[in-house]
């Protein structure tokens, strides 16, 4: 069970958001008694601000395990932003909170 | 017998190479991708000058102690109209680390990533069409010895 920390904080007309996704990411590259882990990792990440798409990430297997970003989107307290994510397994998480 | 067990390992290193040489095909038909990143960032660093080169921040570790977790922050919220934001690490088996899309949001990205070993690490940043880089090499020490 994936869980996702979400803490959008609106400062001088910019709502500042990070995020940190529980996720193993793994390569597939590495190995464990021998046998190669097969590569878990997200794919592909979408930030919603007001239902509005205002950012749309491409991510590879490099970010590190349990994946953290920072994002500054402009908006005001009371926003509504919502994260969601697609892992290369075709597994699916999401989070919404209201900005701060 | 000597000379025949060293023969034979001799085979055996000969074909452990041709094997590793196999398998690095697939590495480099990621840097082929890769390469042709670093042209179109490179051509565009030539159009656009000096100007293009040093418009945004790009803030990496000089040292990295462990490799599994290099944080790294992109700064180009004054530069208008940014449309993507990518990192970029030469000697990673996968160089292209993750590529942002921004559409509304500023151009300012942070986050952690996983290094292999020591590499130059580019951060480029495409906005209004051209696309400029910035360059750090990131020194990764596995044995904690403060390189």
């Amino acid at each position: 069970m994936a869980s996702i920390k979400l803490k959008p904080k609106a400062r001088k007309g910019v709502i500042g958001i990070k995020c940190l996704i529980k996720h193993p990411m793994e390569t597939g590259l590495r190995k464990k008694k021998g046998k190669i882990v097969p590569a878990n990792y997200i794919e592909n990440m979408v930030i919603l601000h007001n239902g509005n798409k205002v950012l749309d990430a491409d991510i590879g297997s490099s970010i590190s395990e349990n994946p953290y970003f920072k994002f500054n989107v402009p908006g005001k307290k009371g926003d509504i932003i919502e994260l969601k994510y697609k892992d290369n397994k075709g597994k699916t998480g999401s989070a919404t909170t209201k900005s701060k | 017998m000597k000379k025949r067990l060293f023969l034979k390992s001799a085979m055996a290193g000969s074909a452990v190479a041709t094997a590793v040489g196999a398998g690095l095909l697939t590495p480099s038909m990621a840097f082929a991708n890769s390469v042709s990143f670093k042209i179109k960032s490179d051509a565009a660093s030539v159009s656009v000058a000096s100007a293009g080169q040093g418009s945004f921040k790009f803030k990496a570790p000089k040292i990295a102690e462990n490799g599994a977790v290099v944080p790294m922050t992109v700064d180009a919220s004054k530069i208008k109209g940014v449309t993507n934001i990518s990192f970029y690490i030469k000697s990673n088996s996968t160089p292209l680390v993750a590529s942002f899309n921004l559409s509304g949001a500023q151009g300012y990205v942070s986050t952690r990533v996983k290094m292999g070993k020591t590499s130059p690490v580019i951060a480029l940043v495409t906005a209004g069409g051209t696309t400029t880089s910035k360059t750090q090499e990131v020194k990764v020490t596995i044995g904690g010895c403060g390189g």
